[in-house]
């Protein structure tokens, strides 16, 4: 590239920039006009917008502008309108117990769909926008409960969560008894083969007879010595046709060797206690009840 | 060869050389001075006449005006806090009125059912008398009647207003304009304003609309009609009609020979010239070239030059010609009502007659009566009980604990009376189901829920049904509902999928 200078162009007239490059030449064609406003008024806006709005980052601080904008004051706005917005229901909400919004067709409605809104947001995500759960999430839509399916089981296990680390969440732990080398893996396979046949599926009867003993020692003291469970330590029921983490042996087997345990928030902590309640009349009412 | 357009070399005077030029741009360049690609508008000043048509359209004119403007004030009872207004279109509360009829938004294809049976409606009378509803009917011909009423008013006629319109601005021509402008809009206010009742309880509406309390739409929709009729009537006129209006277009398929329509008679006009008293009429036509046809017409057309496009068919150039005929002491009927059929037939001297039943009338006709009937019936038909349903997508089914399967459905029970009804459901297809809604004890067989009147309940409904009575993953079912009102039954599917044994 070389430069001689600005020069006129032969045929169009226009001074260029000056620049060569092999013997090309720009035209230094001034800016067009409606360009220039625009980014003239985008000077003027901005100038007015640092005077305005919060803009500048000083050593403590920052400065605030002239009209106050503050995103923190309006979440808490947007939340004080929420409570103004759901009205006279969120009112109710507040004051009515579990069953008295359940039993009040109207109240209920309303609890449905606030429930249905924050269920989609806060729980699909693991439950499924059905909540028919997957692998390892319970499904809230059929009658097995692991910790209680009454309203105010459920409500609770809103509130504090599972495994949660919260003071008063629900916690069980099954042991790793394959992991934690406390079974052998005869054990194990035996033992699978025992909760096979208590859900009524056929299963090999020498193995099932062999570990008898070892179920009502191992097993029994949290599901119970006809392995019925007990939602009290949220001990499954073995008998019934619903698994956590699925019912074929492999996955029986895997369950008694890690004792898998998911965990649940405890959503106390982010919904406010009308939410739950309005969560737990939606959950309650969908699986059925 | 390629051909390089060269721009190494300023453009020299050879490239100026006339050379083939754009339609567009000879279009532009014929136009003139201030003109473009389309022809200006000529100014039409249509003059008064008085006649049989003329009066005829006055009194069209003053009853579809009269309808337009008392329809929303007429009261009709209702139960309850439903509205009191004979005719209202509710969007609010999602509901039409039409005096004894209340339609729902799903029943909208009765207003369907109208406009294809309103459309057919307008084929056959356009087939027959071609286009009766552009010359006496069409809100575009009744407010342009009346704006022009009101310009004569101000401005004088015909003669006057353009004797005005080439003078130059003077008191006298401020004030007339002034007025004319003014009562116009005052018009098109009224027009806009009436609009709204149709949407609101008109007395209710017509305090709040003064006071600032009215909906935003109603002003919204009030000014969009004010500017509309103040554009289309005053200023557009004949223009909405040739330019803007499809149905001019879409006649020439409907009309034939046959069809009723002002027409010159050619046959007895022809040749045409002007008479003077006393002159004999053997060798020359009735026509004396007077053009009274002429200037009375509102579309600025010269109806012996035959059917055109622009022609609403209104009639004005009859009365304008039979007033002159009675002064020639001609029988009337130079123009006419009448067939290019009987014209020609009359010119190879045959008998003209007129042929109502055609192929396309029948047809026509036939079309009219069947949708009419269908529509009836479907009214009549009409139940205040309507049932949805819809079944949970997500999750299809739900096992239990002891192996039953669950499937969840939403009943939409739609109450259409002014009174409650007690609805019981039913369900079959499946047997040994329990069928629960949420907050309700299960039921072997029926649930019971009451839907307030005006109202949709959506009832959630769960059918649980042993795994040993499904014989297949999916099974044909079917949810019924009885009430004293009406009943309906809704076929949908049981589905258990994996979870079936079989």
């Amino acid at each position: 590239m070389t430069g001689d200078g600005p020069h006129k162009d032969e045929i169009s007239g226009i001074d260029t920039t000056g620049h060569e490059w092999d013997g090309i030449r720009e035209l230094d064609n001034p800016l067009p006009r409606w360009w220039l406003w625009v980014f003239y008024a985008c000077i003027a806006f901005s100038i007015g917008y640092w005077v305005l709005m919060p803009a500048w980052p000083g050593l403590n601080g920052y400065t605030h502008g002239l009209l106050g904008k503050s995103d923190r004051r309006e979440v808490a706005q947007a939340l004080t309108d929420l409570q103004t917005l759901r009205g006279a229901g969120g009112a109710k909400l507040k004051t009515a117990s579990l069953a008295q919004i359940e039993s009040d067709p109207e109240l209920q409605a309303y609890a449905m769909q606030v429930g249905q809104s924050v269920f989609g947001d806060n729980c699909a995500t693991c439950h499924g926008a059905g909540g028919a759960g997957g692998k390892g999430y319970a499904n809230l839509r059929d009658d097995v409960w692991l910790w209680g399916g009454s309203l105010e089981d459920i409500q609770r296990t809103i509130t504090y969560g599972i495994r949660s680390g919260d003071d008063q969440a629900r916690l069980s732990q099954m042991p790793a008894f394959g992991r934690d080398a406390m079974l052998q893996p005869a054990q194990i396979s035996d033992l699978t083969e025992y909760v096979v046949a208590l859900s009524g599926r056929k299963a090999n009867a020498a193995a099932v007879g062999r570990v008898t003993t070892l179920f009502a020692e191992q097993c029994a003291s949290c599901h119970g010595p006809a392995g019925k469970g007990d939602q009290l330590v949220g001990a499954p029921d073995l008998t019934d046709a619903d698994t956590l983490y699925g019912s074929d042996r492999a996955a029986i087997s895997g369950q008694i060797h890690n004792g898998q345990g998911g965990v649940m928030p405890a959503w106390g902590r982010r919904f406010d206690p009308e939410t739950i309640k309005a969560l737990a009349v939606y959950i309650h009412a969908n699986s059925g009840q | 060869m390629t051909v390089v357009i060269d721009r190494t070399t300023p453009p020299s005077a050879a490239s100026n050389s006339p050379g083939p030029v754009s339609a567009a741009a000879l279009a532009r360049r014929k136009a003139g001075r201030g003109g473009g690609l389309y022809q200006p508008r000529v100014p039409i000043y249509p003059k008064l006449v008085h006649g049989k048509w003329r009066t005829i359209k006055w009194l069209m004119l003053i009853a579809t005006l009269g309808v337009y403007y008392v329809v929303p004030w007429i009261r009709w009872e209702r139960p309850g806090l439903l509205p009191d207004q004979a005719v209202l279109v509710d969007f609010t509360g999602r509901r039409f009125y039409f005096f004894f009829i209340q339609l729902w938004p799903q029943e909208v294809y009765f207003i369907t059912g109208l406009l294809v049976m309103g459309a057919l409606a307008l084929f056959l009378v356009t087939a027959l008398f071609s286009r009766l509803w552009c010359g006496y009917t069409c809100p575009q011909t009744v407010w342009t009647d009346l704006f022009i009423a009101v310009e004569r008013l101000f401005e004088g006629d015909r003669n006057a207003r353009m004797k005005l319109d080439k003078s130059p601005m003077s008191l006298n021509k401020l004030w007339r304009k002034g007025g004319k402008h003014a009562v116009w809009l005052g018009i098109a206010f009224g027009t806009g304003g009436a609009w709204i009742f149709y949407f609101h309880d008109a007395p209710t509406l017509i305090r709040t609309f003064w006071v600032g309390a009215a909906p935003l739409t109603a002003y919204i929709s009030c000014a969009l009609l004010t500017a509309t009729t103040y554009v289309f009537a005053g200023t557009m006129r004949e223009q909405v009609c040739t330019y803007m209006c499809p149905w001019p277009r879409i006649q020439g398929a409907m009309l034939d020979e046959h069809s009723l329509q002002v027409t010159y008679l050619k046959d007895r006009g022809e040749p045409r010239a002007p008479h003077k008293k006393g002159q004999s009429w053997e060798g020359r036509g009735d026509c004396v070239d007077c053009n009274q046809c002429v200037v009375v017409c509102p579309m600025g057309i010269d109806i012996r030059d035959g059917s055109q496009l622009e022609c609403i068919n209104c009639g004005l150039c009859v009365d304008a010609c039979d007033e002159i005929m009675v002064k020639m002491g001609r029988p009337k009927g130079l123009i006419a009502y009448d067939t290019d059929y009987a014209v020609v037939a009359r010119v190879a001297k045959n008998k003209p007659t007129y042929h109502p039943v055609r192929s396309r009338t029948i047809y026509y006709g036939v079309a009219l009566g069947l949708v009419s009937a269908v529509m009836l019936w479907g009214f009549m038909q009409r139940s205040p009980v309507d049932l949805h349903v819809l079944r949970d997508r997500n999750p299809t089914f739900v096992r239990l604990h002891d192996g039953a399967i669950r499937n969840a459905y939403t009943l939409k029970i739609t109450n259409r009376g002014f009174e409650p009804a007690t609805f019981t459901i039913g369900f079959r297809g499946v047997s040994g189901v329990t069928l629960k809604t949420p907050g309700e004890t299960a039921s072997k067989g029926l649930l019971t829920v009451t839907v307030k009147p005006d109202e949709v309940r959506a009832v959630r409904v769960f059918v649980n049904a042993p795994a040993a009575a499904l014989p297949a993953a999916n099974l044909p079912v079917a949810f019924t509902i009885q009430s004293a009102i009406g009943s309906s039954e809704v076929h949908t599917t049981f589905l258990s999928g994996d979870a079936n044994a079989r």
